[in-house]
């Protein structure tokens, strides 16, 4: 049995949506969510069960908004949509094709996208848009399913991501921590079209780097559509799917019976004595960080083991770094107390410190 | 951060409890602060949901919008609002005192300011997204909007504004105010919550911060648990009653934590320069009272490049006196400049009051100390020198080495030919000198807006108030 698959035991796999993977490049140091992600596991589950869970969730207010705004876009075969493009694109786009890809059956979908998108090229036809196409991914030798709620535009054999957000853009400006992730997400797509290109023989470059963002302007539901350059995105992406695809030298340092199956009952729901499954998460190590907080199902976990460890990794890269890596919460107090000698390597950090809390103590007493 | 702050939040990890990284206030807290916490509609730009604001910590004042997706209810909130600010704000030009310029007219400055109090910088980013979405509209016209939401709009813009402002105290953000006065065990994004930070300063870390059924979060957004169970049943019920009642479950316990953070700082001495700064906010704050009542226009969407250039270089001015005046006010923030040795403190141990450089009519006046200190000075010979002792000294480096420290004082000893009594440190005196210094900088000279060169878009257009901005939809 391959090895992920053993990790997984007899749970389901869970399928990679395109955050799942967008979130990969947000910590690749972490080999705990390297291996649980290239296992297919179920995070969100495992945090739960552990009694951790996850401190996300989603207004039904958002959802019920962005969801209207999507209909919006899409309305009449996409013709905002087609306005939008016309004037940022610059393109004579008179006529275009709308396929709705999800007319067709779960299985046959991403044969169907296959299909019509081989065509499209071969032709360089008119305008098409594609909408719900299913695409697929090549994740750590499994293949995850996208299905992304954007569409594909194509024309004249040239091919750009649309990606329609709710969030707004008030006089020319939007969250850019928001902006970030929805690039972030968008690479997956742009990376699993110009896989499928290259996989029908076709030159993948003519998928944009360039991706459209439709987002509300200022404060009305009126759509507004931006080009958003996802190069960079792109290339952190593909490393850490390399990175993925080498997870033999992460399975090499395991032991051979550690698994993070949850035994889940016939109910679905997990049955594996909770101390085992943490111990077991445990043995493949966590590189926490307090942006995990925002991104990761398991943070809560991580850090409380960062607690009992005492580690530096608390309070944020920066104050690591700060401290010139050294690790441990008693060892930098010991050095600034003086009880504890530097270690080679560490005697300008030690000096500091010693400094540090010689001018904090005289300075509060 | 620097090393010190950081060895600070360690050591509150490991004691439990934050740990002062200030021994002064260095903001201003009014004595009739307007604290304001609103609340908006997840997954919307700015619709407001609700706000809980007043001056009294006993009564607060609680503003809701039933309907949350009707757009006259959210003006009509909005016209409640200005209700309570707007004539908070006007007290405060009653009483002014007029300030004489050098080279222009006295102008009259009011003697006291408004304060807003918000509990987060999301908070403070809400504030200006209603100011955005309020103060182009108008009175009359295809789409009125009820008296005083457009003048809302303009001040909520310019609280938002001075929020980012250096050294302003006019809007005061909670969690950066507590957080610049104590370090916590936890990293900076958690320290976002006012909850979890507050509890650290006052008993010590508490997970049930987090918990958004304990502390429902401070805003603006509300916890999605809570819009999927509780609001979203309350809104269709149309009860505006329930839905007020659900809101205040969420509002009140963030208003009692506001006003502990309030007596956390008050309880700190204010440091030697916030009146200073205070000072600055009331001239800048009157300045905008009378923009407004000579009938200017709203503030523009985006600043044209001159007046961003401008803007900026207030700002940067503004933070790099800030800077030095905190530490000049406060040792723990000097301790700072002496960690990386461009400051140092120690005690006097040789003086020579009388020492004179030069011969005839240029001979002058520089008395010699000598200080020993255990600080790593990193200062060459010649660098100017300034103490927080004794304000309008100069000083200049002479040399520095195995802990002793000669300097040559070269200002601020009076025209004798003595120095003035005191003006020199006497053997066995404890002094600080620092290379920092709040020298006055000048303003860029910055073309006129009509003149901006083409390579920066040319002249800005005039802004006239169009139909067109009354009636933006607020979807």
């Amino acid at each position: 049995m391959n090895r992920l698959d053993a990790l997984r035991g007899t749970t389901p796999q869970k399928p990679h949506d395109a955050r799942a993977i967008a979130a990969l490049a947000a910590n690749p140091g972490c080999s705990r969510r390297a291996l649980m992600d290239g296992a297919g596991i179920d995070k969100d589950a495992a945090a739960r069960h552990l009694g951790f869970p996850a401190p996300f969730g989603q207004s039904p207010f958002a959802i019920t908004r962005g969801n209207a705004f999507e209909a919006l876009v899409k309305a009449d075969g996409c013709a905002e949509l087609l306005r939008m493009l016309r004037d940022l694109l610059g393109l004579p786009i008179a006529e275009v094709a709308y396929h709705d890809v999800e007319n067709v059956g779960a299985h046959l979908r991403h044969t169907h996208t296959r299909t019509l998108i081989d065509r499209a090229v071969r032709q360089e036809d008119a305008g098409t848009v594609y909408d719900h196409p299913l695409f697929t991914l090549d994740i750590a030798g499994h293949t995850a399913y996208l299905e992304p709620d954007v569409v594909a535009f194509q024309l004249g054999g040239r091919f750009h991501i649309v990606e329609i957000k709710s969030f707004a853009v008030i006089d020319g400006q939007a969250d850019p921590a928001a902006v970030a992730a929805a690039a972030r997400q968008a690479a997956v797509y742009v990376l699993a079209l110009r896989g499928l290109l290259a996989e029908l023989g076709h030159d993948p470059l003519r998928v944009s780097h360039e991706v459209v963002l439709v987002c509300p302007e200022n404060f009305a539901n009126r759509p507004v559509a931006t080009l958003v350059d996802v190069r960079r995105e792109l290339a952190v992406l593909r490393r850490q799917l390399t990175r993925m695809t080498t997870l033999d030298r992460l399975l090499d340092g395991l032991p051979d019976d550690l698994t993070f199956d949850l035994l889940p009952g016939e109910d679905g729901l997990p049955t594996r004595p909770v101390a085992e499954l943490a111990d077991a998460v445990r043995g493949a190590a966590a590189r926490y960080a307090p942006d995990c907080l925002s991104t990761c199902d398991l943070c809560f976990f991580c850090r409380d083991e960062a607690r009992q460890e005492g580690a530096s990794d608390l309070l944020g890269r920066h104050v690591r770094d700060e401290l010139g890596g050294v690790a441990s919460v008693g060892e930098v107090l010991g050095l600034a107390d003086g009880t504890r000698d530097a270690a080679a390597g560490q005697e300008e950090i030690a000096r500091l410190l010693r400094n540090a809390e010689r001018l904090r103590r005289e300075c509060l007493t | 951060m620097s090393l010190l702050t950081s060895l600070a939040r360690l050591r509150a990890l490991d004691e439990g409890i934050a740990q002062p990284i200030a021994t002064v206030r260095h903001c201003h807290v009014s004595a009739r602060p307007m604290v304001f916490i609103p609340l908006k509609l997840s997954g919307e730009a700015a619709a407001p949901l609700a706000a809980m604001l007043g001056t009294d910590r006993d009564e607060p004042r609680l503003l809701v919008v039933p309907q949350p997706r009707n757009r006259d209810l959210r003006f009509a909130w909005a016209a409640e609002l200005a209700g309570v600010l707007v004539p908070y704000i006007e007290t405060f030009l009653a009483s002014t005192e007029t300030v004489a310029r050098k080279n222009a007219d006295p102008y009259e400055r009011a003697v006291d300011a408004p304060q807003l109090v918000l509990p987060n910088r999301a908070g403070v980013a809400f504030t200006r997204l209603l100011g955005r979405s309020t103060r182009f509209r108008s009175l009359d016209g295809p789409y009125p909007v009820p008296m005083g939401v457009p003048l809302l709009g303009r001040w909520l813009t310019y609280f938002a504004e001075r929020a980012a402002y250096p050294g302003s105290s006019l809007t005061l953000c909670a969690t950066d105010e507590l957080g610049r006065h104590w370090a916590s065990g936890q990293s900076a994004l958690e320290d976002a919550n006012l909850a979890a930070l507050v509890s650290w300063i006052t008993e010590g870390p508490n997970d049930d911060a987090e918990d958004p059924l304990i502390w429902p979060p401070a805003g603006p957004a509300t916890d999605p648990g809570f819009d999927a169970e509780v609001l979203a049943p309350a809104i269709e019920s149309e009860s505006a009653e329930r839905v007020t009642e659900a809101l205040r479950t969420q509002l009140a316990p963030t208003w009692r934590l506001m006003w502990r953070a309030l007596d956390l700082l008050r309880g700190l001495r204010e440091g030697a320069g916030v009146a200073q700064r205070w000072e600055q906010d009331r001239a800048s704050f009157s300045g905008m009272a009378a923009q407004v009542t000579e009938g200017g226009p709203p503030q523009a969407r985006r600043d044209g490049a001159i007046a961003a250039a401008a803007r900026l270089a207030r700002m940067e001015r503004a933070q790099a006196a800030y800077d030095v005046q905190r530490a000049y006010d406060d040792p723990l923030i000097m301790a700072e400049y002496r960690l990386t040795g461009e400051a140092f403190a120690g005690e006097v141990v040789e003086n020579d009051p009388d020492n004179t450089e030069g011969e005839g009519r240029s001979r002058k006046l520089r008395p010699l100390v000598v200080i020993k200190t255990d600080d790593p000075v990193r200062l060459a010979p010649g660098t100017a020198l300034g103490t927080p002792e004794r304000r309008g000294q100069g000083a200049q480096l002479v040399s520095a080495r195995d802990g002793l420290v000669t300097i040559k004082i070269t200002k601020g000893m009076g025209r004798a030919k003595t120095p003035a009594p005191g003006s020199v440190p006497e053997v066995g005196e404890r002094v600080c000198y620092t290379s920092l210094t709040d020298d006055f900088q000048g303003s860029p000279a910055l073309p006129d807006p009509e003149a901006t060169p083409w390579t920066h878009g040319g002249p800005p257009q005039t802004y006239v108030p169009t139909d067109e901005d009354a009636q933006e939809e607020w979807s």
